[in-house]
């Protein structure tokens, strides 16, 4: 029985092993054709957010001023060609802020969100194969989970643990990966009644090798809209957080920061400083939600109106 | 309808317990030592021992008694007291609990007028010019940070015309015209963001039911198109959109403390993050708890008003 497991399993492997990397790369521009043919507003949004990633990734090298550079001699500064958006109380370039905001952002949305897809599936897949007590005492624990507010709920845990970028990625993801269990949990209960599960499990396949090798790829389309959704949604909390001075700690420049009530003082003698952050903050979460939305229509129709 | 409303009540008390347990373990257990962050933070502590304030905090006890004690407590309307002020927890939440009901009141009421109205134009005229608009509208609006639009409203009027939305709070029964004045702008903010959702569910609901075959049957039978639109069609779709204001409040809550925050509304929000910023533990499990039990029952309220409202509900 083991060897009959062991040959079925790497089955699927040597077809696309054959086939060598330019078919496996097909696919991906196959949908990025059809995307950008169907959904144009959705290749749009998809478009904005790689931009803000470039400028995420590049910050150091686009940054024209130092994050931290103060000039006393141009404090805020209306913006010129020299500072494309205006100078701060400090005298530093909200131009090279924002680009490093930016960064913060995305690796905080990359690492949250990262971290809440692998609690998602962790859970989703224990509590959706193997049912039972197991799947009841979970749904429960999750339904108290999503009771709490967001907000609430990530305010509390920092003002316990305290701010900073890696209690800030951990409560992003416990708090996103929990909620989202609930989707990733629906789609393994529907891939665990296909009849190749029940083919797997009637040759003795064991539960580990069923969940990587059968449910895992079949449940994909929704982790990868649930990863998108959640890049989002973390861009925005993080955001939330810092501008109540619970997120990064300063001199850091976060959108979020950048918009607190300690900045809202100048903003009356500078009001290009409410500008910058808030429309990056924007665009970036409209882009991604566009791209999620068709890429939810494109890769899974059932989670079409769901959020 | 009793059968549903007992199985809904039981199906109550797993989930209560098992918040009730998020709110202990996040507040006990995390954070190490509460005395720890007492001793260091609050001058208050310095003066006494060790001892003493973890035998008054019940900490010298194992968790489960602990736990045990503290949800006792909290059944009866004790959540300790505050670290600072020495008023109890349950006074200082009671106080502040009618002004954001309040806000969130007005924001529904603000997000309803606008994503209905909005969200039946939407479907009866899908895929116009007008369709288009009301939903990018919808989808900026999901993308805007409601912190930035308080921040936008703080700042630009007072610059361009030296105008800036009132900030003093007056309590409703003292001079309800000025309340309303404060509450407004933070209430349109909130309103706003819930708008968004509340209009693409309308949208979806009315493209579905207007399909139907009944309301074929209602304009066969020469029913003019607001009879049709608003006795036939709105009644079955707005069912859905019932559940999903029941699913918004945890969202409602969270955008409350953010522009109680900018607009100074002293209500649960604020509570909380002056509570943050004084590590004033207990004030914030007692919010913490009590957001939660809300939005539990706001649900279970939604649920019982759906089998209510959908007789078809009560027969499942």
């Amino acid at each position: 029985m083991t060897e009959q497991l062991r040959a079925a399993g790497p089955a699927p492997a040597p077809p696309r092993a054959l086939a060598g990397a330019p078919a496996r790369r097909q696919p991906v521009l196959r949908f990025v054709r059809r995307l950008i043919r169907e959904k144009p507003l959705g290749a749009f949004g998809g478009a904005v957010f790689l931009l803000f990633l470039f400028c995420g990734i590049f910050a150091d090298v686009l940054a024209p001023y130092g994050m931290n550079a103060t000039n006393l001699t141009e404090r805020l500064e209306p913006p010129s060609w020299a500072h494309p958006f205006g100078t701060d109380h400090l005298g530093r370039d909200v131009f090279s802020r924002v680009l490093i905001g930016a960064q913060l952002s995305m690796i905080v949305a990359f690492l949250a969100a990262g971290l809440a897809t692998i609690v998602s599936v962790a859970i989703g897949n224990l509590s959706g194969y193997f049912g039972g007590k197991l799947d009841m005492v979970t749904q429960r624990f999750v339904d108290a989970w999503m009771t709490f507010p967001d907000l609430v709920l990530l305010i509390v845990v920092i003002s316990v643990i305290g701010p900073g970028v890696p209690q800030i990625v951990l409560v992003l993801g416990l708090l996103y990966g929990i909620a989202g269990s609930r989707i990733v949990r629906g789609a393994v209960v529907t891939v665990r009644q296909e009849m190749y599960t029940h083919a797997s499990q009637s040759i003795g396949a064991r539960p580990p090798h069923i969940l990587l090798w059968h449910i895992l790829p079949n449940i994909m389309p929704v982790v990868i809209v649930l990863f998108t959704t959640r890049v989002g949604a973390v861009i925005l909390s993080e955001a939330a957080l810092s501008f109540l001075g619970l997120g990064v700690p300063p001199p850091a420049p976060t959108w979020g920061s950048m918009l607190s009530s300690d900045g809202r003082t100048y903003m009356y003698l500078g009001p290009w400083l409410a500008l910058a952050p808030g429309l990056c903050l924007t665009f970036v979460v409209y882009g991604i939600n566009v791209f999620g939305d068709a890429m939810r229509d494109l890769l899974d129709p059932r989670m079409r109106g769901s959020r | 309808m009793h059968a549903y409303v007992i199985r809904r009540l039981l199906a109550l008390i797993p989930t209560l317990f098992f918040a009730s347990l998020i709110v202990f373990v996040s507040m006990r257990v995390i954070p190490g030592d509460v005395v720890d962050l007492m001793l260091a933070q609050n001058d208050i502590a310095t003066g006494q021992d060790r001892e003493r304030i973890e035998a008054s905090l019940g900490l010298d006890k194992p968790l489960h008694i602990q736990y045990v004690q503290w949800i006792g407590g909290a059944l009866v309307g004790d959540l300790g007291h505050s670290l600072w002020q020495n008023t109890p927890v349950t006074e200082l939440i009671l106080a502040r609990l009618p002004i954001t009901f309040e806000l969130g009141l007005l924001a529904l009421f603000v997000a309803l007028t606008v994503a209905i109205p909005i969200g039946i134009y939407s479907a009866l005229y899908q895929d116009t010019a007008g369709d288009y608009i009301a939903r990018s509208f919808s989808l900026l609006m999901l993308a805007v940070p409601s912190f930035w639009l308080g921040t936008l409203v703080m700042v630009f009027p007072s610059v361009w015309w030296r105008w800036s939305p009132p900030l003093e709070f007056v309590p409703f029964f003292e001079d309800p015209v000025r309340n309303l004045a404060h509450m407004l702008v933070p209430a349109i903010l909130l309103g706003l963001s819930l708008s968004a959702v509340t209009m693409r569910m309308t949208r979806t609901t009315m493209l579905e039911v207007l399909r139907q075959d009944y309301i074929r049957t209602a304009r066969a039978k020469g029913l003019s198109e607001p009879m049709v639109v608003l006795r036939h069609a709105l009644r079955n779709g707005l069912i859905p959109v019932v559940t999903l204001i029941g699913l918004q409040a945890p969202l409602l809550i969270g955008g409350a403390v953010i522009l109680e925050q900018i607009f100074v509304v002293p209500g649960m929000g604020l509570l909380l993050l002056e509570a943050v910023s004084q590590r004033d533990y207990p004030v914030i499990s007692g919010v913490f708890l009590i957001v939660g039990v809300g939005v539990l029952f706001i649900n279970l309220a939604v649920d019982l008003s759906y089998g209510w409202l959908d007789p078809r509900v009560r027969r499942r």
